[in-house]
C-alpha cells in the first residue's frame, strides 16, 4: 500500500517535472460523470487552453467515478474542480466555470496584460 | 443490546445499532437507530469526536461492523494519536481494513467558486471508502467545516439534504457531529436534516467542578432516557453513568464475615456483617474510623480475600505505619497481593472521574472487600445530587458483585451525629457510629450499632479502646449517673468494688459478733444449768436428810410411844408435817 502510494507520488512528481519543461501551465479537471455541468466545465477549460494559453498547457480531465482513489488523493469535495498545479501556489476552482474571469485572474493573465476583459 | 432482554419483540421496534459505549446503550435502550443518521452536537471540548470515534472502534472490534471515519478537522495522523490516548488502536484497525480514515481538507484560501457545483466529490470518496471495507457505520466529523469552505449555502444545504438521504439509502448507521449553536442545537441548523436521533453533549462547570453531561434530545420511534446523564472520558473511552441502569435485583448472600474485632462481631448478632452488604461507619474527627476500617481490611485479607482500600486522605504508607502502632501488620498482606491501596486526592479530578477510576480498579483487582476512606472527601468533588447518584451507583455496582463495602464518613462538627452526607445512610445495610464522649477532662471513644439490616444486633454502647495490641470494646458503665467511660468508668468500677468489699466486711463482722453473742449465751445457759443441777442435788440431799430424820423421829416417837403407849393420832400428824413443810419452803 505504502510503496504503491510512494511509487505513484514519484510518478506524479516526474510527470509534473516533464510537464513543467514542456509547458507553462499544469491543469487538472475533476468531474463526476458526464453531466451538463461537467461538460460545460470541460468545454470552458479546453477553450481557455487553446484560445488563451495557445496550447501551452497540460490539461488532464479525470472522472472521479472512474478513479475514486484520485478524488481522495487530490482532496476533491465538490465537482467540478479545476486544480491549477503549476505555476504555484496550488489553487482550486470549483464550479462549472460559468464565470471565467475568476479562472483568468487565477492564471494571472489579466495582471500581465495579456488579455482584457 | 444485551441489556434489553426484557423488551417485547424486537420486530415491533426500530432496529438498533449498539454503540458499545458504556451506559449509552442503556439510555437509548439498545443503541442508535440502525441505518439512519444520528446527530451528536455540543460545544467545544465536549467529546463529540471521541464519542463518534468510539462508536466506530467498538463497532469494528465488538460487533464486527467496519466503519468509515470522515474527518473534516483532524488529519488521519492527529486523529490516530488522539484516540490512541484512550486505548484505541486506530492505525491497527485501518491496517486490518476494519476502519477507513479519510481526512477531508478544505482550505478556503485556495478555493474559488465559479458557477454551479455539487458535492459529488464527497459522495464518491465516501462511497469508495464504504465499499472498499464493507462499512456498516459512518462518522462525519464535523460536516460544518464545509460551511467555512464553501460559500454557496443554497447549494451546500441541498447537497447536505441529499447526503443524508444517500446515507439512509446506503443503509449505514451514521454519526454526524456538529458544533452547538447559540439558539439552536447546531450552528448551521443541521438538525433540520438529521431528524431521527439527536444527542446533545454538554460540558459545564458547577462550583468550579466541570462535569460532562449527555442527553438524548430526540429519538424518533423509540423509548429513551430523557434525562441528562453525567458521562466521562476515561482511559478506556466514554462511559455514561445512568443511575438506574443496575437496579435492585442483585443476588444476596447470607454468609457472614467477621469485622476483625471479636466484640463487634458479638454486637452484630455474634457473626459480623453479611457478605456483599454495604456498611457505613460515621464519626467525628479522631474517633478511629480508619482504624476500624484497617482492622476490617486486615481481617478480610487474612481470610485470603482480596481487599481494596481506597484512601482519599492518607497515603498508603502512612496508613501502614499508623496501623502498625496498634498492632496491625498490613505490609505483608500488601506484599502477598491480598491488600491493595489506591490513594488519590479528591480534588485531583472530578467526581465522575473518581468513580470511573474506582470502577476500573475494582474490575481489575476483583476484590471481595472494598473500603472507601472516607466517602465524605469525595463529596467535595461534586454537588450533593451528583454525589448521591455516584454513591448509589457505586453501592449498586459493588452489591451486584457481592463485594462487601465499608464506607467511612466524617461527621462535620456541628452536624447531628445521625445525619449522613447526602443522605446516603438509607443506601447502607449497616451503620456503625463512632462518637466522642467528653467528661472529667477527657475524651473517650464509644461505638454503637445504629442499624444492621437483617440481624439481631446489640443496642448497647460500647467503649472503644485503642491500644498497642489493637482495638478492644469494653462495656461502658451505664447507670443512674449516665454513661461513664474512661477514667470515670474505671473510678466507678473501683467505687463499686470498694462498696462490695465494705459490705462483705460488714457482714463478716456482724457474723462474728453474733457468734460471740451466741457463745456467751451458751456459756450462760451451761452455768445456769450447772447451778440448777447443784441445787437439785442439794434439794435431794435435803429431802433425804429430812426423810431420815423424820423416820428416825418417828421411830423414836414410836419407840417412846410404845414405851409410853400413846394413841395413833399423834403418829399420823407427824407423818404429814414434813410434806407441808416442803411446800412452804
Amino acid at each position: 500500500m505504502k510503496t504503491n502510494k510512494a511509487r505513484r507520488a514519484n510518478k506524479a512528481v516526474a510527470k509534473s517535472r516533464t510537464a513543467r519543461r514542456k509547458s507553462k501551465y499544469v491543469l487538472r479537471l475533476f468531474v463526476a460523470g458526464a453531466t451538463a455541468r461537467s461538460r460545460q466545465a470541460v468545454l470552458r477549460v479546453r477553450q481557455l487552453c487553446e484560445v488563451e494559453l495557445k496550447g501551452g498547457c497540460n490539461l488532464k480531465v479525470i472522472d472521479i467515478y472512474q478513479q475514486p482513489k484520485l478524488a481522495r488523493e487530490n482532496q476533491i469535495v465538490a465537482t467540478p474542480t479545476l486544480i491549477i498545479e503549476f505555476p504555484p501556489p496550488l489553487r482550486r476552482l470549483i464550479g462549472s466555470l460559468a464565470n471565467i474571469s475568476g479562472l483568468l485572474v487565477e492564471l494571472d493573465l489579466i495582471k500581465k496584460g495579456k488579455i482584457t476583459l | 443490546m444485551k441489556t434489553n432482554g426484557h423488551k417485547p419483540s424486537p420486530a415491533a421496534h426500530l432496529p438498533k445499532c449498539p454503540t458499545g459505549i458504556q451506559g449509552l446503550d442503556e439510555i437509548t435502550d439498545g443503541g442508535l437507530p440502525r441505518g439512519r443518521p444520528t446527530l451528536v452536537c455540543g460545544g467545544a471540548g465536549c467529546g463529540k469526536t471521541l464519542l463518534a470515534a468510539e462508536f466506530l472502534v467498538r463497532g469494528a472490534v465488538q460487533f464486527d461492523e467496519p466503519g468509515v471515519f470522515m474527518a473534516f478537522e483532524e488529519t488521519e495522523k492527529e486523529l490516530t494519536a488522539n484516540v490512541a490516548s484512550l486505548g484505541f488502536d486506530l492505525a491497527g484497525l485501518v491496517r486490518r481494513k476494519k476502519i477507513s480514515l479519510d481526512y477531508v481538507h478544505i482550505e478556503p484560501g485556495e478555493m474559488q467558486e465559479s458557477g454551479e457545483y455539487d458535492l459529488e466529490g464527497l459522495f464518491v470518496r465516501l462511497n469508495h471508502a464504504i465499499d472498499s471495507i464493507g462499512a456498516k457505520r459512518v462518522v462525519l466529523d464535523t460536516l460544518e467545516a464545509l460551511f467555512a469552505g464553501l460559500r454557496n449555502e443554497a447549494i451546500l444545504r441541498s447537497e447536505l439534504r441529499r447526503l443524508f438521504r444517500w446515507l439512509k439509502d446506503k443503509g449505514v448507521t451514521a454519526v454526524i457531529t456538529a458544533e452547538r449553536g447559540r439558539e439552536q442545537l447546531t450552528r448551521h441548523g443541521l438538525e433540520e436534516y438529521v431528524s431521527d436521533c439527536v444527542i446533545l453533549l454538554d460540558h459545564r462547570v458547577n462550583d468550579q467542578i466541570a462535569t460532562r453531561h449527555l442527553r438524548v434530545v430526540k429519538y424518533r420511534g423509540a423509548l429513551h432516557g430523557t434525562n441528562e446523564f453525567p458521562f466521562l472520558i476515561g482511559d478506556e473511552g466514554i462511559s455514561v453513568l445512568p443511575i438506574t441502569s443496575l437496579g435492585l435485583n442483585h443476588k444476596i448472600s447470607s454468609e457472614r464475615i467477621s469485622t476483625g474485632i471479636p466484640r463487634l462481631d458479638a454486637m452484630l448478632g455474634g457473626r459480623g456483617f453479611f457478605r456483599g452488604s454495604s456498611i457505613l461507619l460515621t464519626g467525628t474527627p479522631g474517633t478511629g474510623k480508619t482504624i476500624v476500617a484497617a482492622n476490617f481490611a486486615q481481617a478480610a485479607a487474612l481470610r485470603g480475600e482480596r481487599t481494596l482500600f481506597f484512601s482519599f486522605e492518607e497515603s498508603p504508607n502512612q496508613i501502614i505505619r499508623n496501623t502498625l502502632s496498634i498492632g496491625l501488620r498490613l505490609e505483608p498482606l500488601v506484599k502477598r497481593g491480598l491488600l491493595r491501596f489506591h490513594a488519590a486526592r479528591p480534588s485531583l479530578y472530578g467526581l465522575e472521574m473518581h468513580l470511573a477510576t474506582m470502577f476500573k480498579e475494582i474490575a481489575t483487582f476483583q476484590p471481595r472487600v472494598v473500603i472507601i476512606d472516607p466517602i465524605t472527601s469525595l463529596m467535595d468533588a461534586g454537588t450533593a445530587s451528583e454525589c448521591r447518584a455516584m454513591v448509589t451507583r457505586l453501592v449498586d455496582y459493588l452489591k451486584a458483585g457481592q463485594v462487601t463495602t465499608l464506607f467511612t464518613s466524617l461527621t462535620q462538627a456541628g452536624h447531628a451525629l445521625q445525619q449522613s452526607e447526602a443522605s446516603m445512610s438509607s443506601l447502607m445495610d449497616s451503620w456503625l457510629l463512632l462518637q466522642d464522649t467528653e467528661g472529667n477532662g477527657e475524651r473517650n471513644r464509644v461505638l454503637y450499632v445504629l442499624k444492621a439490616r437483617g440481624m439481631a444486633h446489640s443496642n448497647q454502647i460500647r467503649e472503644f479502646l485503642i491500644s498497642d495490641r489493637g482495638i478492644d470494646l469494653v462495656d461502658a458503665y451505664i447507670g443512674a449517673s449516665g454513661v461513664l467511660t474512661g477514667s470515670a468508668r474505671a473510678a466507678q468500677g473501683a467505687l463499686e468494688k470498694a462498696a462490695v468489699l465494705a459490705t462483705q466486711q460488714e457482714a463478716a463482722r456482724r457474723k462474728r459478733e453474733l457468734e460471740r453473742k451466741r457463745e456467751a449465751i451458751e456459756r450462760q445457759i451451761s452455768g445456769l444449768r450447772s447451778d440448777h443441777e447443784s441445787e437439785t442435788m442439794e434439794l435431794r440431799r435435803i429431802d433425804e436428810q429430812v426423810g431420815t430424820s423424820t423416820l428416825m423421829l418417828t421411830t423414836e416417837r414410836t419407840a417412846s410411844g410404845i414405851l409410853r403407849q400413846a394413841d395413833a393420832k399423834v403418829t399420823t400428824n407427824t407423818r404429814r408435817d414434813p410434806r407441808q413443810g416442803r411446800k412452804i419452803s
